[in-house]
């Protein structure tokens, strides 16, 4: 059972984001794995742990691999992830990945999967529902067309069950069934192994990390690669390859202060008041 | 204004929702706008889109393998995605547009993929520049604004929902439907059951409404005062994750949940967590309701009433009735 996790490295939602130069500010220190992905690490951990607790897995079989498409800071991504147990974290870095838009992005992620799926047999990829800078929400869906595969999206809830003839070294002959709610519709959908999955924030709770890995996490090797080692057509990537291009970036103007009205019994007559003198109601 | 061609997404097709009619308003001041739909447009759905202009509605009759592809099966983004991609072929259109719902992006981006379309996700504008597609976008929790170009030929787009006042036509037109067949490829993904959920609270959705009254964990359950203000509003109710999380309501506003931009959104209850702002803070009037002087939701409304939101929300409610009757 070998899982691929694609992580995103994204400005902290609690900090002051923006643009610089028409580009997203990702400055070291500001920076953090995606909060979705840790959702995406957590379904990939207990999907392997499950196997492994079933007896379908030997105690030390099954991988869980972390890809990143980012700059140098990306690594704190990746730091994050080893600190939540994952086994590898490879980092697709290049000056000419800049400016990749969803395309580009699912391609060099589908391409850093294949690499992988050529040293051994890749079972699942799977992904957070939505990285917090763009909330795009469609490379899993991209993904999934890059690879050729099934996928399965915005799970909620996320069973694995293997069919008779399954090979247990290998996640081929199981069969993945999710169940998701998305807008006002409830789905229950069925794909067979390898696939793309990704997982919504409400499927599982993150694990805190533990102090060995947190120590662990520290010297761990991250692996970079770069388009080249991924045989990757440069046009496919970057700004050469976006359909799409930022025009411009502004801050918005600040909102005006608020009328602030503590209540003394008038609160509601108040707030009734603001609706109709601004013309709302 | 160009000849271009801009087909825009009718699913189901058996009613047009709020945010379809604001897309044919959006469609109309970028070209000839003309619909796209997976099953047969009812006689008050086709009068409705005339209303709005549309002169053609595509009717995709998609089948996979030589079988049809009927009920449930036809709303699956994968069936939806192939029906716009022909359609888009079939027409020679530019523009594909769609409600930003984590379905339609689902297709939107299969579509684009097919199509080798450029794809802009969640849209609050779009305009011609020499003859391409500028899409503007409120990005960072409502906090930037930014603008992409299209350089692609073709341009898939979803827009959110009250991103334009929906406004018919000048003229009527009397729209014809046209049958077209869809290959759609075969899948290894098995849809094993799918359920709508029916609203018989009569309010507008959530997704579309122009205003919005949410409660969070500072109703302690009671979800009443938030209705009440609500019903007088005529608006939809949402919550707060955490609200949604203890079972008090269905469904809840922010960055996983729905993401809302309505001309008025009033929290109550709500601390203002980053998570619940990226999703409502691109509301035009926000007004907070919060006992609390220092919560964080403070900083970004237009006004607030610091108190207790079961005296205030009532004397609101009853407020509006009266000075509307
Ligand atoms: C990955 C992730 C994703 C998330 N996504 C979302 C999301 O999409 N949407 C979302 O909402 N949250 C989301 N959250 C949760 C979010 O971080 C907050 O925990 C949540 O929004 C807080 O809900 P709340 O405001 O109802 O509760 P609290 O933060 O507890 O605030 C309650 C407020 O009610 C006030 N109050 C108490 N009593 C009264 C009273 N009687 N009258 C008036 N006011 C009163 C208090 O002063 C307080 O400000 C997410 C969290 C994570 C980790
Ligand atoms: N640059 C990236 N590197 C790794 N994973 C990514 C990247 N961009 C997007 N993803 C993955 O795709 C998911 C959805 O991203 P998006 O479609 O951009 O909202 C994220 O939760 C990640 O799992």
């Amino acid at each position: 059972m070998r899982i691929v996790v694609t992580a995103k490295y994204v400005p902290d939602i609690n900090t002051e984001r923006g643009f610089r130069d028409r580009r997203v500010v990702r400055d070291a220190g500001e920076g953090t794995l995606n909060e979705l992905d840790e959702n995406a690490v957590e379904a990939a951990l207990r999907l392997v742990e499950a196997e492994r607790e079933s007896g379908r897995l030997g105690p030390d079989d099954g991988e869980v691999v972390v890809v990143t498409m980012a700059g140098p800071d990306g690594d704190v991504a990746l730091r994050k992830a080893f600190q939540l147990g994952v086994d590898r974290g490879i980092r697709v870095s290049d000056d000419t990945l800049a400016g990749s838009d969803y395309f580009g992005t699912a391609a060099v992620l589908a391409a850093a999967v294949r690499k992988l799926g050529e040293e051994a047999p890749v079972d699942l990829v799977v992904t957070g529902m939505a990285a917090l800078d763009g909330l795009g929400s469609v490379v899993p869906t991209l993904l999934g067309a890059e690879l050729g595969l099934p996928t399965l999206n915005l799970a909620k809830k996320v069973e694995l069950a293997p069919a008779e003839d399954s090979d247990p070294s290998t996640g081929s002959g199981r069969v993945l069934t999710i169940t998701r709610e998305i807008d006002d519709v409830t789905e229950r959908l069925s794909g067979p192994l390898p696939a793309v999955l990704s997982v919504t924030d409400t499927a599982n709770q993150p694990r805190f990390p533990g102090f060995k890995l947190i120590m662990a996490a520290r010297s761990k090797e991250i692996e970079v690669w770069s388009p080249a080692d991924l045989g990757l057509d440069p046009a496919v990537a970057g700004t050469a390859g976006a359909r799409t291009e930022t025009l411009s970036a502004a801050p918005r103007p600040e909102r005006a202060e608020p009328e602030i009205v503590t209540d003394k019994g008038e609160g509601g007559v108040a707030l009734a008041d603001f609706l109709i003198r601004n013309d709302l109601v | 204004m160009t000849n271009r061609t801009v087909l825009v997404l009718l699913d189901p097709a058996t009613e047009v929702r709020t945010s379809v009619l604001e897309l044919l308003t959006i469609a109309r001041g970028l070209g000839r706008v003309e619909a796209v739909a997976l099953e047969a447009p009812t006689v008050e759905v086709l009068a409705q889109l005339g209303a709005y202009g549309v002169e053609t509605v595509h009717q995709a009759e998609p089948a996979r393998g030589g079988a049809s592809v009927t009920g449930d099966e036809r709303h699956l983004p994968a069936v939806v995605a192939a029906g716009l991609a022909a359609a888009v072929r079939l027409t020679d259109a530019d523009v594909v547009l769609l409600p930003t719902s984590f379905a339609a992006k689902e297709a939107a981006a299969l579509a684009a993929h097919d199509l080798g379309a450029g794809l802009v996700i969640d849209a609050a504008a779009l305009r011609d520049q020499d003859g391409r597609i500028v899409a503007g976008k409120r990005v960072f929790a409502g906090s930037w604004d930014t603008e992409c170009l299209v350089t692609s030929d073709v341009a898939v787009v979803t827009v959110r929902a009250n991103s334009a006042v929906a406004q018919p036509a000048g003229t009527a037109v009397e729209p014809v439907t046209e049958g077209f067949a869809v290959e759609v490829a075969p899948s290894p993904v098995t849809l094993l059951s799918r359920a709508v959920k029916t609203d018989t609270s009569g309010r507008p959705p959530l997704d579309q409404a122009a205003v919005v009254v949410a409660g969070g964990r500072g109703t302690d359950g009671d979800f009443g005062p938030v209705e009440d203000l609500a019903d007088a509003l005529g608006a939809a109710v949402g919550a707060s994750r955490d609200a949604a999380f203890e079972g008090w309501w269905d469904t809840y506003v922010g960055q996983t949940g729905v993401t809302v931009a309505p001309r008025v959104y009033i929290g109550a209850g709500i601390s203002g967590a980053p998570h619940h702002r990226g999703g409502m803070q691109a509301s035009q009037v926000i007004i907070a309701v919060n006992s609390d002087p220092e919560a964080p939701i403070f900083e970004i409304c237009d006004f607030a009433v610091v108190g207790q939101l079961a005296d205030v929300l009532p004397q609101a409610a009853a407020e509006i009735r009266k000075r509307k009757a």
